[in-house]
């Protein structure tokens, strides 16, 4: 019997972005009616992948072939025509526009070739979602009405709307309770069934164990293992083929002794619901603490939460022993509190403006008297802090977007620096950032540290927490599940926590 | 997952040399191409001016008709500059300085004499700026919305205190300041209000934290609440200093026609924008300049007083006031596309 060719077979797909080569060489088989799932951490190239799957990217090279013939993927109407529907983890749905709607976008029934026929818009839907486990979702409500979960399920009915082969779910169970999840399942079930094939990512392992078939896992840009059987591939292996790495981290040593005394800060009982669970944690002066986790772990939640810039539902933050306003960003920065948020050009960053005013936006009152500002003196203090952590060029005049990644993230501790916090919260400090930079940020953290400041970091990349913390917490959904000093983690185990909870055996 | 590519460096937008020490010498070398360009448009006026009526143009009762009629929108211009800076937008200038102007004329008001006028206007001018910041600041609304609404109920609230009847002004002293008695070295007083009020404003913009977290606020107002900066209050702040700035016109708008009307300052806030927007403030905020703001009057008045020497009808005028904003803005366009 001649074997039928995969329907869906990419092979040497690179993709490369200013500074950053996403995809290096990727293959990829999905048979039809499979789950084939995707794995990898942050930045291993899963969503760069299924866009130009999605026809979102176009790749630099390699060739992608639909049931045994070479096609192009121009556009995503293109991708689309094939068969080929992606649910994005962000919905894409008009969330004032209708179920019917939203299903139909695009390819809405007409007569006389514009007039939209919504009552047959609303009876397909109607049908889609009762196919899909949902009638209870009315077709002429208005998608911003929904919750996550119905939202998620109405993404799947567009998905459907059209002559589907192929479903590329990407996190899909992210939003959902564990009782949608089993719906979920049950979904993905009835369209293998029915020849449908579904390519699935998902940080979690135990999905992937049940309703996985085979296995592709990237990292770095790289396929490093394809189609590994789904359910019988030991945890360990997987694990394993995820992290190891090419390029190594260079971190500075720790110090020798433990800081001893009172910590400066101290969280006791702090929850979000729906966030983060109640959270305790100190940290000392002079001391790393890490947060481990995955996207969705709650570990930016927190440390916003901290910093006031959300309110907390309950628990406290004391800075020196001194209990914070809860969801005030002035009242922990007085008490010397310092973010370096997550998305620094969205969130930290005065991108038309200089480094100098950047970094002294937040201690103005030291260089202003009755508001009236002495120029002279900011200039000379944003030199001082700026030249302490080795910030290039070395000039704090020029506009702060001409900097890279690593000096704009400077240019942030450079604010906190010069404002004399005690207590920086650091949320994934080397997003964005050139690997060679990494080791001169992580230094100037270490320094920064040592010098008498708490540092509470935040990041996704388990090497950087255990390299650059003293003391780990190990976040999953919410809740801490591990807590250790970070000699005594690696990253196999963190990684085994995350993911499933309990640490492998 | 993917990086994002920054933003492709744009070579040719002048880097502002901010945050270096003050240098008087260097505000000249300083002086950036739009700036530059903005009085190169103006020469032309007056040269266009010059050419085609050259005794009535250059003579110096125009030009300080000229002048004065710039004063009163300047001095709105200026208000809404830092307004706009902060990412916001006030609609209701033209209704506010309608309001304080019918409000400080009222026949009572004027038994208080030229002080009780003076503060009537002043007050009402920042108890409407009052209400928009508030709504705006703490009641979350769209400062479009809020603004709007301030504009329709200001209007209709002149309306009703003047039954649609002009008031005359009946105080010597303020009478008197519209007089050519009271110029100062040929300087009408409005003209000098103005200028002490572009002073102030610029070093406001320029030289104070004020200034700096106007900027930061409209440059980035989540980074700005993240660096401790309380953007609220800051908003409140900008729309009472709009309101001030609209009282103080109204002033002079009283001044200047010795009466209040319901119909003054009708379309203030189109022109107040127009000229902050020609002059280089960005109507997504993060960047204004006062001097801009200024000169983009200067040339909209301009413009008006040559047309209307030539005897050109004001719809001509609107016609050429619309392409002068569309091709700012373009020039605008290439200049900051670098963000």
């Amino acid at each position: 019997m001649a074997p039928e060719p995969p329907l869906l077979s990419m092979s040497g797909i690179t993709k490369s972005f200013p500074g950053v080569r996403a995809l290096d060489g990727v293959d990829l088989d999905v048979q039809a009616g499979e789950v084939h799932c995707l794995l990898g951490q942050n930045g291993a190239g899963k969503s760069t992948l299924i866009k130009v799957l999605a026809g979102a990217h176009q790749p630099d090279t390699g060739s992608i072939r639909w049931r045994g013939e070479e096609v192009t993927l121009r556009s995503p109407i293109a991708a689309m025509r094939l068969g080929i529907a992606t649910i994005y983890q962000e919905l894409d749905l008009v969330e004032h526009l209708s179920v019917a709607e939203n299903v139909h976008l695009g390819h809405e029934p007409t007569a006389a070739g514009f007039v939209v026929r919504g009552r047959a818009a609303r009876a397909s839907t109607a049908r889609l979602l009762k196919r899909l486990g949902h009638p209870e979702i009315e077709p002429a409500r208005l998608v911003g009405q929904l919750s996550a979960a119905q939202q998620q399920i109405v993404s799947m009915a567009r998905a459907l709307s059209h002559d589907v082969r192929l479903i590329v779910m990407d996190e899909p169970s992210a939003a959902l309770d564990p009782d949608e999840v089993d719906n979920l399942f049950r979904i993905v079930g009835d369209l293998t069934a029915d020849g449908v094939a579904v390519v699935y990512i998902s940080h979690r392992l135990e999905e992937i164990r049940r309703i996985g078939d085979r296995v592709t896992v990237l990292k770095d840009g790289r396929a490093v293992a394809g189609g590994l059987p789904a359910k019988s591939t030991p945890t360990r292996e997987v694990v394993a083929l995820m992290t190891g790495r090419n390029v190594e981290y260079v971190f500075p040593d720790r110090p020798a002794s433990a800081p001893d005394g009172a910590p400066v800060l101290e969280v006791r009982g702090l929850t979000r619901r729906g966030e983060f669970e109640p959270l305790d944690l100190d940290v000392h002066p002079g001391e790393i603490v890490g947060l481990a986790g995955l996207v969705g772990s709650g570990r930016s939640e927190i440390l916003e939460t901290i910093y006031g810039a959300r309110k907390a539902d309950a628990g406290q933050v004391r800075v020196g022993g001194r209990a914070l306003r809860s969801g005030s960003v002035r009242a922990a920065v007085r008490a010397g509190l310092g973010l370096a948020p997550e998305e620094r050009k969205a969130q930290a960053l005065l991108m038309l403006e200089s480094v100098t005013r950047n970094v002294s936006v937040s201690s103005m009152s030291r260089f202003s008297r009755g508001g009236w500002i002495d120029r002279r003196s900011e200039a000379g203090a944003a030199r001082a802090a700026t030249r302490e952590l080795s910030l290039r060029p070395d000039n704090p005049a020029v506009p702060v977007r001409t900097l890279s990644g690593g000096n704009q993230q400077k240019a942030v501790l450079a604010r906190w620096l010069l404002r004399g916090c005690r207590v920086l919260l650091l949320d994934e400090p080397t997003r964005g950032v050139d690997v060679g930079a990494r080791a001169e940020l992580y230094a100037v953290i270490r320094r920064l540290a040592d010098e008498g400041l708490a540092v509470l970091l935040v990041s996704s990349e388990v090497p950087e927490v255990l390299g650059l913390a003293d003391r780990v917490l190990v976040l999953r959904e919410g809740r801490v599940v591990h807590r250790a000093p970070a000699r005594e983690l690696d990253e196999h185990r963190v990684l085994d926590l995350v993911m499933e909870g309990s640490p492998a055996s | 997952m993917t990086q994002h590519a920054s933003p492709p460096r744009d070579n040719t937008d002048k880097v502002p040399p901010v945050g270096q020490p003050p240098s008087w010498r260097g505000l000249f070398a300083r002086a950036d191409v739009r700036t530059l360009s903005l009085l190169g448009v103006l020469a032309a006026l007056i040269l266009i001016g010059g050419i085609t009526k050259p005794d009535e143009f250059l003579d110096t009762r125009n030009l300080q008709l000229v002048l004065t009629q710039a004063s009163v929108i300047g001095v709105v211009t200026v208000g809404m500059t830092f307004v706009i800076t902060s990412g916001g937008i006030d609609l209701s200038v033209g209704a506010i300085v309608a309001l304080a102007s019918v409000w400080a004329t009222t026949v009572a008001t004027q038994d208080y004499g030229f002080a009780g006028v003076l503060f009537t206007a002043v007050i009402v001018g920042v108890g409407c700026g009052l209400v928009n910041g508030l709504l705006i600041a703490y009641g979350g609304m769209v400062p479009f919305i809020a603004t709007l609404a301030m504009l329709a109920s200001a209007r209709g609230l002149a309306l009703q205190i003047t039954d649609g009847k002009t008031q005359i002004v009946t105080i010597g002293s303020i009478l008197d300041l519209g007089e050519r008695d009271a110029y100062v070295l040929g300087v009408p007083p409005l003209v000098i209000v103005f200028a002490v009020v572009t002073i102030i404003g610029w070093l406001i913009l320029n030289r104070t934290t004020f200034g700096r977290r106007t900027v930061a606020v409209g440059g980035n107002a989540e980074a700005a609440r993240l660096a401790g900066i309380d953007v609220r209050r800051q908003r409140l702040y900008l729309y009472l200093l709009s309101g001030l700035c609209c009282g103080i016109a109204a002033f002079l708008l009283i001044i200047l026609s010795g009466s209040g009307q319901n119909t003054n300052g009708n379309l203030y806030e189109l022109d107040a924008i127009a000229a902050a927007i020609i002059g280089g403030t960005l109507l997504s905020g993060g960047r204004g300049t006062i001097t801009g703001s200024v000169l983009g009057v200067l040339i909209f008045t301009t413009i008006t007083n040559i047309f209307a020497l030539n005897n050109l009808q004001s719809d001509v005028q609107q016609i050429a006031k619309g392409a002068i904003i569309v091709a700012a803005v373009l020039v605008q366009r290439r200049t900051a596309s670098s963000t």
